[in-house]
């Protein structure tokens, strides 16, 4: 079993913006490796030349942060695992944010990286609050769904399996997998294309 | 009660058993991988001393990396070659079949799948690649995944998924000519949103779709996930079965007329429950072109780019920034819009009839000084085929270069992609800031007649107009 992942406490990192993609997060030129060694600093690397310092994985306010604060449909695009790495070995444990796309959800999942959605109003009190201060602390915490901080405290939205996964320690899904033993076997059999059409 | 539809039989067949957060073992009847999210799969399960445990349900190609001037080896770029080699290196250890270029099958891993007759009716298909639902046009339920996911089917065949919503989406009345499949997701995801999807299986159905050939509902399929949806299809038919028969993992024989009445089986009941339905007007669905950084930013190539201070609160932020990163005007029509770069292919449109499409179009006149343009094939069936009906002369005529079949600038890993500032006309799938290889490269999505179109004239026009 993996680790249990029942809150998440570290300082944030407010990234404004919707539909933000997976080719923003890590381009596709950093995925030419058979390794996910590395890819933290090149997270963003596109954005950040281009914001030429003032992106906020390059501010000083937010050094440091483990908490990436985002808006709508964060990571929409590729399926890619890698940019979910990336932000992994750039220091980010949990993303809280309006909403992300399916697959980049998944992938987190997979890595112990919590994706929890908060309402519109409070996601933008979030946003506003560490922006203005921040060096205060934030909890996730999954067991009771909500958001701590200085601001205030949130209701956080976590998709139920994941946010199982999460606190049973189940998310490195391979071993739950195995589990169901010569039950896939048994559902293999069972499907006529594998079998010639002949059941 | 009501009746079941595709998504529901096919996901309880694969049901291994439920868990108690509420999601599924479910069981993968077709795994493809290629050579971008597999190799850190292998590893892993290296180091959890597995093996492979259905080797003959995963199938692999190299598409991304592989360069489309020649696939000669070694690959100049050394990182695509040690992909390469780590891709052939974890296949043949694990007895997984592997499509490269010296057998002659290889392609885009969305385009060789439905042309070997591995894509079927029926199936769950995951690949660690967004554009997997693109299988869905066979009536299959068919996923993208990311490399730990790749991982579970290597070692367990399964993954661990909630079951989508449904929402079905009826195209009705009839295209008009010159517009395409591509044209109808564009205007799908314009109207529903590139996040509409996210949590559903989106049905495509109606008149349009029936009328559609398979190449063309997989163009649908391919871009479900553009609008959010990480899975599409649409219900098998008999043009379905008839591309399946004779292709060369397809049942043969007997099997084959026992496979067509299972495949029949599986098409969501006449009065099947849906989540959701929508209804769009294929009457009015016109050529379209995207002109921001998201793929639901598109307008008809008649219309003028919407202003900023007429949309909605939380979308004039995203127009704003897309107007800032493409350099267009509010206000402007799109057509007229100048071109430097042309880029035919990609799973979504590198298929044959696409690139028939924009011979077509090609052969009315020359490449505009100036533009460069490609042609990639999506497979080398694909440019087999297309040599034999004479089409890489006619593009070749027409000033385009003809290439060797990959993924190539949809998203630029190998060596072809945009420089600078360029403004691409391109039939590939995403309009994202950077997407086509330069960190401020411009990408303007459209059908493969309309990319040959705005080649030929520098800019942005009607294909109609030339047709």
């Amino acid at each position: 079993m993996a680790e249990r992942i029942e809150r998440i406490v570290g300082r944030g990192c407010v990234l404004r913006g919707d539909d933000i993609d997976t080719d923003r997060v890590i381009p596709a030129r950093f995925l030419r490796c058979v390794t996910f060694d590395g890819l933290g600093e090149h997270a963003f690397e596109d954005d950040r030349k281009q914001a030429k310092g003032d992106h906020p994985l390059d501010v000083a306010r937010f050094a440091g942060a483990e908490i990436l604060i985002v808006g709508r449909n964060f990571g929409c695009g590729s399926s890619r695992e890698h940019a979910p790495q990336a932000l992994q070995r750039r220091g980010f444990r949990a993303f809280l944010g309006a909403s992300f796309a399916e697959i980049f959800a998944g992938n987190c999942t997979a890595l112990g990286l919590p994706c929890a959605t908060l309402e519109a109003a409070d996601l933008a009190r979030l946003m506003d609050a560490v922006e203005a201060d921040p060096e205060q602390e934030i909890t996730l915490d999954l067991e009771a769904s909500r958001v701590h901080c200085r601001a205030g405290s949130f209701a956080a939205h976590i998709a139920p399996g994941a946010r199982e996964q999460l606190l049973q320690g189940s998310w490195n899904a391979t071993a739950v997998l195995l589990e169901a033993g010569e039950r896939i076997e048994r559902t293999a059999a069972s499907l006529p294309y594998l079998s010639g059409f002949e059941t | 009660m009501a009746g079941r539809n595709l998504l529901d039989k096919v996901w309880d067949l694969h049901a291994v058993r439920e868990l108690p957060g509420g999601q599924t073992q479910l069981f993968i009847g077709l795994h493809l991988i290629h050579e971008v999210t597999s190799p850190q799969a292998f590893a892993m399960l290296r180091e959890m001393s597995r093996e492979v445990r259905f080797p003959s349900r995963t199938f692999a190609t190299v598409d991304h990396i592989i360069p489309t001037r020649s696939h000669a080896r070694p690959l100049a770029d050394p990182l695509a070659e040690a992909m390469l080699v780590a891709l052939e290196r974890n296949t043949a250890a694990a007895g997984i079949p592997l499509f490269d270029p010296a057998s002659g099958k290889q392609g885009i891993v969305h385009v060789i799948g439905p042309e070997l007759g591995l894509t079927q009716p029926g199936m769950t298909i995951a690949c660690g690649d967004s554009h997997t639902s693109t299988h869905g046009a066979f009536g299959a339920v068919a996923f993208g995944i990311g490399t730990s996911q790749v991982r579970d089917v290597l070692a367990s065949q399964c993954l661990l998924l909630s079951r989508p919503k449904v929402r079905r989406i009826e195209v009705g009345g009839k295209l008009a000519r010159g517009v395409y499949a591509k044209d109808v997701i564009l205007s799908i995801i314009r109207a529903l949103g590139v996040k509409g999807g996210v949590g559903f299986a989106y049905e495509y159905a109606g008149p349009v779709l029936d009328a559609m050939s398979v190449e063309e509902r997989l163009t649908v399929c391919n871009m479900s996930i553009e609008g959010g949806a990480r899975c599409g299809y649409v219900n098998p038919d008999a043009l379905t079965f008839e591309y399946l028969r004779g292709r060369e993992f397809a049942p043969r024989g007997d099997a084959f007329e026992r496979a067509v009445q299972w495949w029949r089986g599986i098409a969501s009941d006449p009065d099947a429950h849906y989540d959701d339905r929508v209804a769009l007007d294929g009457d009015r669905v016109a050529p379209s072109v995207t002109w921001g950084i998201n793929p639901g930013q598109s307008v008809g190539v008649d219309e003028r780019l919407p202003r900023p201070a007429d949309a909605p609160d939380a979308e004039r932020s995203g127009l704003e920034e897309a107007y800032g990163y493409m350099d267009l005007r509010a206000g402007e029509p799109v057509a007229g819009t100048p071109i430097d770069v042309a880029f035919i292919g990609s799973c979504t449109n590198g298929r044959i009839s696409d690139l028939r499409e924009a011979a077509r179009v090609a052969q009315l006149g020359k490449v505009a000084p100036g533009v460069k343009a490609l042609v990639v094939p999506g497979s080398h069936a694909v440019a087999q085929q297309a040599e034999r009906e004479g089409l890489p002369e006619i593009f070749r005529a027409a000033g385009f270069e003809w290439r060797e079949p990959g993924c190539s600038m949809c998203l630029a890993m190998n060596p072809d992609k945009l420089v600078g500032r360029e403004m691409c006309a391109s039939s590939s799938n995403r309009n994202f800031k950077g997407r086509q290889g330069s960190p401020t490269g411009r990408t303007l999505l459209m059908s493969p007649a309309m990319v040959a179109a705005a080649a030929l004239r520098g800019h942005v026009i009607d294909v109609r107009e030339l047709l």
